[in-house]
């Protein structure tokens, strides 16, 4: 399936992305991380496990666990800093 | 509810007026409104960026106004984000809040900014004179947020 993946704010710079879609095989938001993590390099080090940052589905906040289905929309950002 | 997420600034008077106009049951309308300071974490700030993700920021904004008028007896409220460019002064967001009575307004307006503040997803870069950087969250604010749950509750 494919999943449409956005990036906001600090980690859109960093990562040097804003929006891709990727062909993704798992069922997870924990299994499409391992996959944007074995990219390597500054993926490894921002989405590592114990660092902040959030992840929505379908505009939704998730979790590791929230299940992804063929062309979700899924969001990686840092913790919010509005208001 | 009105929810509005946009780069213009916006009027509280007019806000205020709009959310009890012809509304004789409102005996009570609590507001905030936050504005961009020229200092944080000990550096001047010039201006300030606010981005956003369009889409889920308005479902996320109305989603804690239903949340607050879950737990309170509210009659409406407004809810307004400022996105773009601001300078320090410049009003970012505001939260109005009209009920029978204050206890709900005050309760429900200092609810809906708590979670604002950690909920919804806006995110602040400033200018400074070493250049610019993005604002991290304050654990502050998920205290902020969390004391509004009960230990041992779910919501």
């Amino acid at each position: 399936m494919n999943v449409r993946l956005l990036y906001f704010a600090r980690l859109r710079e960093r990562l040097g992305v804003g929006e891709e879609t990727l062909a993704f095989d798992g069922a997870t938001v924990a299994e499409l991380l391992a996959v944007l993590r074995a990219r390597g390099g500054v993926w490894a080090e921002e989405l590592a496990p114990g660092r902040s940052f959030r992840v929505a589905v379908n505009q939704e906040l998730a979790t590791p666990d929230t299940p992804l289905a063929d062309a979700a929309e899924v969001a990686v950002f840092p913790p919010v800093t509005g208001g | 509810m009105k929810i509005a997420v946009q780069a213009d600034a916006f009027d509280l008077n007019a806000e205020v007026e709009a959310l009890r106009s012809g509304r004789l049951d409102v005996g009570a309308v609590a507001s905030f409104v936050g504005y961009a300071r020229d200092l944080n974490d000990g550096s001047a700030v010039r201006a300030m960026t606010l981005e956003h993700y369009p889409g889920m920021t308005e479902k996320a904004l109305a989603a804690i106004g239903e949340d607050a008028a879950r737990r309170w007896t509210l009659i409406d409220a407004t809810i307004i984000h400022r996105v773009g460019r601001l300078l320090p002064g410049d009003p970012i967001v505001l939260v109005a809040v009209a009920s029978r009575h204050r206890g709900d307004a005050f309760a429900a307006c200092e609810f809906i900014m708590d979670y604002l503040k950690t909920q919804a997803p806006f995110w602040k870069k400033e200018e400074t004179a070493t250049g610019a950087r993005w604002v991290e969250a304050r654990s502050s604010d998920d205290a902020a947020a969390a004391r509004w749950h009960p230990p041992g509750s779910e919501a």
